[in-house]
């Protein structure tokens, strides 16, 4: 496990960037500033987080499902830009065609957002595809849901990354459900991380409410990838404290599940850590969250202030 | 010099490839195999398995394979074994491939070639026997297009491979021996343009791929009538060259679109629609359009070729366009 202060310090900080963003989007929601379908991600910040966070995005990639707020601002995306393209204005990443489910920005090597279920995987396998052509020396993050993994299109890429050795950590994102449904209802099997075997990869069960643990092993396993390229699996067990969308009162599940996830909170535990060990105290904590907060407000103001895009702009961005 | 169709898209790959190495060729039976209708005889040999790319049977997997790697900067040509097989991987061409420029503010481009044998063949059943052009064309960010001569299948398929946009690129397993001369220097042909292929003044018979051979054998028959027929290819589905085919029906006043899809929101009865939108006043009768009988494609050879276009199916539209 590492143990870096100025690294916890930058968690600490992206995790409370997208625990305050995603709260004020939740707000900016319910004042129909934005609309549509938008999935939170709230709770499961520690996974987004400590994964990218390990990465080198000159050389790595990233790509997400449709709950990709996290991702987005993980990898560095301006803050602004992703509040924009919610506000669905010409300032957003995606120009304000895209919205809550297609949050990309190519220098940064966020490669989306997908509104399909399962839909990035064989595109991911694609990204790490063109690094084992060009003999560069990078790994691909593909995240996706517990939702996402009895596709085709998981059991396909998985298989194509084996076979062609690629460089690509899969990361199944255990909320425990796939909308309303309980994960274990629809699998065959409740350990997902075993998902990967009969490809011949080894998955393994991660603490996705910690922050620390979720770094370290993608970091472990994305050097190891950089050394001998081929597929690695990661089964990253997490908790959303929201509904699958703004419109979906969750209960499907009991209160007590809930407050039981929230006593495990990933800011919490870390904040917490890091006060037992010296490194953080609870004035310096209010300074890093009142930060947290000031930008997203100022992304807010700025998609507010942004203009709404020309009309005519439906006809661009079709073709290159 | 003489090529087949076979021959002429094996020639645009193989020369793409030398000049570019970004381009692979990947898809089912490729490599190893020689292409199950042959098309890329040798070019494993020549460009090895790093870029000559055997896949298992997982159209949804390797296709959405090439798509990301389009999007991070190669050029990936994917080989379908045929169309049939592109509905297992249609998720990936529609909702990625011709979407993800669009839905990223034009952050990416997407520089991909998915080809391969449209349309029926013979006795081959429903599963194995449809022209599926509709689907693909009906999706704006595609490209689609349906050579029906080997200069045009090596021209169009370069152009394709050079072109920063997913294509859509229609052949056709009967038409793969079919020969024709095709130029010894180097050449393109630009996506987007139809060619005239017969001058006429009394009819426009318009078509695409495999169905040109039958509209040039009606228009044959048909002049010997005395009746003088204006033979469009139309070549390039999407972008559509409708400028071609207007001037020609203000020309003939008379149009027969020829589409082997079914006819029910096809390409041919979309261009029926736009000539009808389009050059109304000029119209001495309403368009003909002869496609495939709306049924499932049956195996007995005799009912499977009552339900395929023919030449006799174009002749009669023909001769219903011009009151005869």
């Amino acid at each position: 496990m590492i143990n870096d202060k100025k690294i916890f310090l930058t968690l600490l900080a992206d995790m409370l960037l997208v625990r305050r963003f995603e709260e004020l989007v939740a707000r900016m929601y319910g004042l129909r500033k934005i609309g549509g379908f938008c999935h939170l991600y709230i709770g499961e910040e520690a996974v987004a987080v400590g994964a990218i966070s390990s990465l080198d995005l000159k050389t790595d990639y990233v790509i997400a499902a449709y709950r990709d707020h996290g991702h987005a601002l993980a990898c560095g995306m301006d803050p602004g830009a992703v509040m924009a393209e919610l506000y669905g204005k010409e300032t957003g990443c995606s120009k304000g065609k895209g919205g809550s489910m297609h949050m990309y920005d190519a220098g940064k090597h966020m490669f989306g957002g997908n509104g399909i279920v399962g839909g990035q995987i064989p595109v991911a396998a694609g990204l790490a595809f063109k690094i084992a052509y060009r003999e560069e020396k990078g790994v691909v993050l593909c995240f996706f849901g517990d939702g996402a993994i009895h596709q085709g299109s998981f059991h396909e890429s998985v298989n194509l990354a084996k076979i062609y050795n690629l460089p690509i950590i899969f990361i199944c994102e255990n909320n425990q459900y796939g909308m309303g449904t309980d994960f274990r209802r629809v699998s065959a099997i409740d350990d997902l991380s075993a998902m990967g075997k009969s490809y011949g990869i080894d998955g393994k069960q991660v603490n996705g409410m910690d922050v620390l643990e979720v770094y370290s092993e993608v970091k472990k396993l994305s050097d190891e990838i950089k050394k001998k390229p081929g597929p690695g699996f990661l089964e990253i067990k997490t908790y959303r404290y929201k509904g699958h969308s703004m419109s979906d009162p969750a209960k499907y599940r009991t209160k007590e599940e809930l407050a039981e996830y929230r006593q495990r909170d990933p800011i919490e535990l870390l904040k917490v850590r890091m006060i037992d060990a010296g490194q953080l105290d609870e004035a310096e904590y209010k300074k890093m969250d009142d930060k947290a907060k000031k930008i997203s407000q100022d992304a807010a103001d700025f998609a507010e202030s942004s203009a709404q895009p020309a009309l005519d702009e439906i006809y661009s961005d079709i073709f290159a | 010099m003489e090529l087949t169709v076979r021959e002429a898209l094996n020639q645009a790959m193989s020369e793409e490839m030398r000049r570019d190495k970004d381009v692979f060729l990947i898809g089912e039976e490729v490599a190893q195999y020689d292409g199950a209708y042959k098309v890329s005889q040798g070019m494993l040999k020549e460009f090895g398995p790093k870029r000559v790319i055997d896949t298992p049977i997982t159209e949804e997997g390797f296709t959405g394979l090439g798509i990301g790697a389009a999007m991070a900067g190669l050029r990936p040509i994917v080989e379908w074994m045929t169309l049939n097989f592109s509905l297992m991987a249609i998720d990936q061409v529609i909702n990625n491939a011709a979407k993800t420029r669009y839905m990223s503010g034009g952050q990416f481009a997407f520089p991909i070639v998915f080809r391969g044998p449209n349309g029926p063949a013979e006795f081959l059943a429903a599963q194995h026997s449809q022209a599926l052009q509709s689907l693909f064309a009906h999706i704006p960010g595609l490209k689609v297009c349906a050579p029906s001569t080997p200069a045009d299948a090596k021209g169009m398929l370069k152009s394709a491979i050079r072109d920063d946009n997913p294509v859509i690129f229609l052949e056709a397993e009967m038409m793969y021996s079919w020969k024709g001369e095709v130029p010894d220097e180097e050449y393109l042909v630009r996506l987007g343009e139809a060619a005239v292929r017969a001058e006429g003044q009394d009819v426009t018979i318009a078509g695409f791929s495999k169905p040109m051979r039958n509209i040039l054998e009606a228009a044959e028959a048909l002049e010997k009538r005395g009746i003088s027929c204006e033979v469009i290819d139309i070549r390039s589905i999407r972008p559509l060259d409708e400028e071609t085919i207007f001037s020609s029906v203000k020309k003939t006043n008379r149009i027969v679109v020829v589409d082997e899809a079914w006819p029910f929101a096809s390409v041919g009865s979309h261009i029926s629609h736009l000539v009808t939108t389009n050059c109304f006043d000029y119209l001495d009768a309403p368009p003909g359009l002869v496609a495939m009988e709306d049924v499932p494609m049956p195996y007995n050879r005799e009912m499977e070729k009552q339900v395929c276009i023919s030449t006799d199916k174009i002749v009669k539209a023909a001769e219903s366009v011009l009151y005869l």
